[in-house]
């Protein structure tokens, strides 16, 4: 009633743990939504800026490429810098050091430098300014099921967070603008900023598990971080013949938890053969027993979805 | 009454954002006289806390009402905190014009955190 | 000397490699294990240290002090990351924002600002059986920052030149694993046969011209399809330390939380090598 427009629901996929298969899932349910979404207006994020993959096992072609600049960073000008050295002082985070040759000049190490300007703000001399940097790059990129954004977060720099909700925030401007019945969102290991920035303003999350005293502890995390940000939940095993033991672990910890577990996957080398031919393993080994059973995930990940209200793509079974 | 309202333009007769934090623009508009002024949003193009950095310009315009699509738990502590009132934007707001319209009638609803 | 231990693909193996290494060398050595996976520490579930220490990863944030405040605006004016935001009548302070640079406390006019320490994790230390020197950061719940821990852990433990310190990296190319790999003398790096894993090395490679630390590569779970990658290594100038073959029965092994060097203990003699093939490296390097 308050609010009528048409907001595209989002499914981000994580894991916590890294490796556990979040973009073989993804690729295979972006193949599998072509044959529900007629309109071919999939809307797709790869949100593992650091480590980008999804497009290297989907058939895009690059639309545009956009640069990323992120935050500052402190540089000292040579010439006006006397040496007196308050800026080492006041710098807490180790960026900032006196140049070896030459004892009254100071320099910054633009990787440590937080971005905090504490440095600017001491400086007698004003030698120092904030420079913004460019730390990366988005694309945009057309595949049979839709649009693709990604990106690449140059080596080494800070803000994937930053980068994760600029190219969602593309990616939710053009779900909008095309109507796009489902936004699915590729998310980053771990449970920290880019984790966070693929999160929010998610309508479902998956949680890929695998089997294992790691697998357990770090699905334990990420569970805890999505129960944090109140998004709805649901969970499915990969590889979980590897360590049947593990699954049963998880299996309990659903059931304790409450979290719904939409399938298990058996570990199946398909899996890398499709890495390695660049596709998705639904497309190439339909009848492969991973396949099988993404199918099935796919189905129930869609139904879980219509239940929450959601308005994703059409299921006609 | 100062009002501001996140925008896509710079323009009266654009379309409202319904970001706050991120929107290109932020528009002041005079409930009484009708003049209104646009401006750049600091916030749009903040590494982190684009919320607070609008709410911060909005804090500084001295507005009374501030009108968008949603509010961010940042920027709407922030407003609250001034005593800024926060409306949330309706399918009818298609304008800016027809969100002032609609202010003006009270029909935005109240932001809810 | 210190080894870092890092991937940029997720899953690679790097906690596998980096117990296992400082599995085989604490006999020789006095060994010390980072985990600097702050996100999802898994160390601590293969070494099974005793945890004696457990103190808060903190960072510093600003406590305003009302009676002194002139609501000048100061603090919000050098603020780079929106944490703090001024009304007519007090200064708003989001915490969740706040790097802790202390740039407010220092230039607030009327000293009215302290800082207050804001956990962000814990850091635990201890010993396992096996007499490694046991040392973990575990990132709290929807904190965003993990790179405050990392730096906090590498400076809490004072770590003498004699001893061997594995640092186990995150997964990714970011900030904390810069943070990671800073200052270590070399890294070894993990990566498995497949255009992921190739792909994200790339992304480390970059990282470690622009640290200028020297690596080499462990090449994990191979399954004959390895020379795509080992060709991008050797184009790389970059040794290729050891190649693990996949095999079922080490996977459900390290599942069950149990190292590659107790699952199949013909790896510690593999592992010893490759040490002193570092080691060596490193003396050369030094001379040169």
């Amino acid at each position: 009633m308050l609010i009528t427009r048409a907001q595209t629901p989002q499914l981000v996929i994580l894991s916590g743990k890294g490796g556990t298969g979040k973009t073989s899932i993804s690729a295979a349910f972006i193949h599998l939504s072509e044959s529900l979404n007629q309109e071919k207006r999939l809307t797709v994020v790869d949100a593992d800026v650091d480590a980008a993959n999804l497009n290297l096992i989907l058939q895009t072609d690059s639309l545009a490429t956009y640069e990323f600049w992120g935050s500052s960073t402190a540089e000292i000008s040579s010439e006006k810098c006397e040496g007196c050295g308050d800026c080492v002082r006041v710098c807490r985070y180790d960026a900032i050091f006196r140049d070896p040759q030459n004892n009254t000049v100071y320099w910054v190490d633009p990787v440590a430098c937080d971005g905090c300007a504490a440095c600017v703000y001491t400086c007698p001399q004003n030698a120092i300014a904030m420079i913004q940097q460019l730390e990366g790059n988005w694309l945009q990129s057309k595949g049979k099921f839709g649009m693709i954004f990604h990106a690449e977060l140059f080596p080494g720099r800070e803000n994937s967070g930053k980068l994760v909700s600029l190219i969602k925030q593309k990616a939710q401007e053009w779900a909008q603008h095309v109507e796009s019945p489902l936004m699915i969102i590729d998310g980053p290991p771990g449970i920290g900023c880019p984790v966070i920035a693929a999160c929010v303003g998610a309508d479902m999350a998956l949680i890929v598990a695998e089997p294992g005293m790691a697998g357990l502890h770090d699905l334990k995390r990420i569970f805890a971080t999505l129960k944090h940000f109140k998004i709805p939940t649901v969970l499915c095993i990969n590889k979980a013949d590897l360590y049947p033991q593990g699954s049963l672990e998880i299996q309990q910890f659903a059931r304790q938890e409450n979290i719904k577990l939409i399938g298990e996957i058996p570990f199946d080398p398909h899996i890398q053969s499709a890495i390695r031919l660049g596709t998705q393993v639904t497309r190439e080994f339909p009848q492969a027993p991973a396949s099988q059973a993404l199918c099935k995930i796919w189905q129930a990940t869609l139904d879980h979805m219509l239940n929450l209200g959601l308005t994703g793509l059409k299921i006609n079974g | 009454m100062k009002i501001i309202i996140s925008a896509k333009s710079n323009q009266l007769e654009g379309s409202p954002d319904e970001r706050f934090g991120r929107a290109a623009w932020l528009i002041k508009v005079d409930s009484a006289t009708g003049e209104w002024q646009a401006f750049p949003n600091p916030g749009a193009n903040q590494s982190g806390g684009a919320g607070v950095a609008a709410a911060q310009f909005v804090i500084d315009q001295k507005a009374d009402a501030v009108i968008s699509g949603d509010f961010g738990p940042h920027a709407s502590r922030a407003l609250k905190a001034a005593h800024i009132e926060m409306y949330i934007l309706t399918g009818a707001a298609d304008s800016l014009k027809k969100a002032m319209e609609l202010f003006s009638q009270s029909l935005l609803p109240v932001f809810q955190p | 000397m210190q080894i870092a231990i890092a991937s940029g693909k997720g899953g690679t193996g790097k906690t596998t490699i980096a117990t296992s290494l400082a599995k085989s060398l604490v006999g020789s050595h006095k060994v010390h294990y980072l985990d600097c996976d702050v996100e999802a520490p898994n160390g601590h579930l293969f070494l099974h240290p005793d945890i004696q220490t457990q103190k808060d990863a903190i960072i510093r944030i600003p406590q305003i002090d009302t009676n002194l405040c002139t609501l000048c605006g100061r603090c919000v004016e050098v603020c780079q990351f929106h944490a703090l935001a001024q009304t007519a009548d007090e200064i708003v302070l989001f915490p969740e924002l706040c790097h802790g640079c202390g740039s407010c406390t220092w230039n607030c006019p009327e000293d009215a600002i302290t800082e207050i320490a804001n956990p962000i994790g814990i850091i635990e230390s201890g010993i396992t059986p096996d007499g490694i020197n046991f040392c973990h950061g575990v990132l709290k719940i929807s904190e965003p920052m993990p790179t405050p821990i990392i730096r906090q852990m590498r400076k809490y433990k004072s770590l003498s030149r004699d001893s061997v310190v594995i640092l186990d990296a995150p997964p990714g190319a970011s900030c904390s694993v810069v943070e990671t790999l800073r200052a270590v003398d070399y890294a070894i790096l993990v990566t498995e046969p497949s255009p992921f894993g190739k792909h994200d090395l790339l992304q480390i490679f970059g990282i470690l011209k622009d640290l200028k630390i020297p690596a080499g590569v462990i090449i994990n779970r191979t399954d004959g399809h390895e020379s795509d990658i080992e060709q991008l290594i050797l184009e790389k100038q970059i040794p290729i330390l050891m190649q693990i073959p996949f095999d079922k029965s080490i996977a459900a092994g390290i599942a069950s939380g149990r190292t590659l060097v107790e699952l199949q203990p013909e790896y510690r003699e593999r592992f010893i090598a490759m040490f002193d093939f570092i080691e060596s490296f490193l003396a050369v390097e030094q001379v040169c």
